[in-house]
C-alpha cells in the first residue's frame, strides 16, 4: 500500500470552514437557551416575555451560522 | 458551486446516488421563457400560495363579518383558528413589542408579513410543490426591503432627521469613541439589520430543504440500488426523513415568527425615545 495515500481525503475545503463556522452559533445558541431556563426556573410568571427575547437572542446568534452557509454561494 | 462534492465522490463509487446541489433551486421554465415574467415551478407554487392566502382571508374576513352581523359569540371551527392566527400577531408580537396604539399602526403590515412568510415557507413540506417559495432570494430581498423601509419611515415619522443622528451617534457616548461607533453602527443597522433579515430566512428555508432532498434521495438509493446488507441504511434515512419533514414544520412556523418579531423591534427600536 502506497503510505502516503493512506489519508487521502477529496472534497470541498468549504465543508470543514462551515463546520468551524457552526461551532460558535451552537455555542451561542446553547448559551441563550439554557441562561432563559435558569431564568424561567428563578421566575416562571415571566416565561412569555423570556421566551419572546429567548427567540430573539437565537435569530440574532443564528444569523452568523447562516452568513456562514451562504458565503460558499458568494466567495467560491 | 460544489456544495456536497465530497458526498459525490464518495456516492460516485458506489453507484447511482444523486445528492442534491444547489441546482435544485433552479428548475426549468415552464412557461414565458425568455420574457421577463418566465416562470418555474417556485414561481408557480409563489402565485398558487398567494391565491390560496387571498382566498383563506377572504372567507376569513366574511366568518368575521358575518359573526359581528348577527351577534354570534361561538365562533366555528374555521372562525376559531383564523381568529387564533391573528390574534397571535396583534396580541403577541404587535402589542407586546410596540404597545396598543402603536401596534395598531403596523399591525397590517406585521400580519402581511407573518401569513405570507408562513404560507411560503409551508410549502417545503406540502406533497408535490415540495420546495420553499422563499428559497430563493427575491421573495426573502423583497420582504426585507419592506421591512428595512418601514422602520426607517417609522423612525423618520416620529424623530424627523434626528433618527439618523440617534441611530449613528447613541448618547452616553464619549466623543473620540464615536469615530469607533458610528461605523460599526452605521454597518449594523442600516446594512446588516435587511440583509440578516432576508438570508436568516432564505439559507434556513434552502438548508431544510437540501437536508429533505438529501434524506429522501439517500433512501431511494439504499432501497433500490444498494444490495444486501446497505437496504437496512434505508430505513434509517427514511426514518430521518420523517423527523426532518416534522423539524420544517416547526421551521416554517419559527422563521414567519422570527422575521415579524424582527421586524417589530426594528420598528419598537425606531420609535424609541432617546435616553
Amino acid at each position: 500500500m502506497d503510505a502516503v495515500n493512506i489519508a487521502e481525503l477529496s472534497g470541498n475545503i468549504a465543508v470543514v470552514g462551515y463546520g468551524l463556522a457552526a461551532i460558535g452559533p451552537g455555542i451561542g445558541v446553547g448559551l441563550v437557551v439554557s441562561k432563559t431556563i435558569e431564568s424561567i426556573a428563578r421566575q416562571p410568571e415571566l416565561a412569555g416575555k423570556l421566551q419572546v427575547t429567548m427567540w430573539l437572542g437565537i435569530a440574532f446568534t443564528e444569523a452568523l451560522a447562516l452568513i456562514g452557509l451562504a458565503t460558499p454561494f458568494i466567495f467560491v | 458551486m460544489k456544495l456536497f462534492s465530497a458526498l459525490t465522490l464518495f456516492a460516485a463509487e458506489e453507484g447511482g446516488f444523486h445528492p442534491p446541489s444547489i441546482m435544485e433551486f433552479y428548475p426549468e421554465i415552464v412557461a414565458f421563457e425568455g420574457t421577463p415574467f418566465a416562470i418555474n415551478r417556485i414561481m408557480m407554487i409563489r402565485l398558487i400560495v398567494l391565491a390560496v392566502l387571498l382566498v383563506l382571508f377572504y372567507f376569513w374576513t366574511r366568518s368575521f363579518k358575518k359573526a359581528v352581523r348577527t351577534g354570534n359569540v361561538v365562533p366555528g371551527r374555521f372562525q376559531l383558528l383564523g381568529e387564533m392566527a391573528l390574534n397571535f400577531v396583534r396580541k403577541s408580537i404587535a402589542h407586546d413589542q410596540l404597545g396598543e396604539k402603536d401596534g395598531e399602526r403596523f399591525l397590517p403590515l406585521l400580519t402581511t408579513i407573518f401569513f405570507m412568510v408562513l404560507g411560503m415557507n409551508i410549502t417545503g413540506i406540502i406533497p408535490f410543490a415540495n420546495i420553499a417559495a422563499s428559497s430563493v432570494v427575491g421573495l426573502p430581498m423583497v420582504l426585507a426591503a419592506v421591512a428595512y423601509v418601514t422602520f426607517i419611515y417609522a423612525g423618520m415619522r416620529k424623530h424627523g432627521v434626528k433618527f439618523f443622528s440617534n441611530a449613528l451617534f447613541p448618547a452616553g457616548v464619549p466623543k473620540p469613541f464615536y469615530a469607533l461607533v458610528t461605523p460599526i453602527e452605521f454597518l449594523s443597522t442600516f446594512i446588516l439589520r435587511p440583509v440578516t433579515l432576508a438570508l436568516r430566512l432564505l439559507m434556513n428555508m434552502i438548508a431544510g430543504h437540501l437536508l429533505l432532498v438529501l434524506c429522501f434521495s439517500a433512501t431511494h438509493f439504499f432501497f433500490f440500488q444498494a444490495d444486501g446488507f446497505f437496504k437496512l441504511f434505508g430505513a434509517g434515512t427514511l426514518l430521518f426523513g420523517f423527523a426532518f419533514t416534522v423539524f420544517e414544520i416547526l421551521v416554517s412556523v419559527l422563521q414567519a415568527y422570527v422575521f415579524t418579531l424582527l421586524t417589530t423591534v426594528y420598528i419598537q427600536l425606531a420609535l424609541a425615545d432617546e435616553h
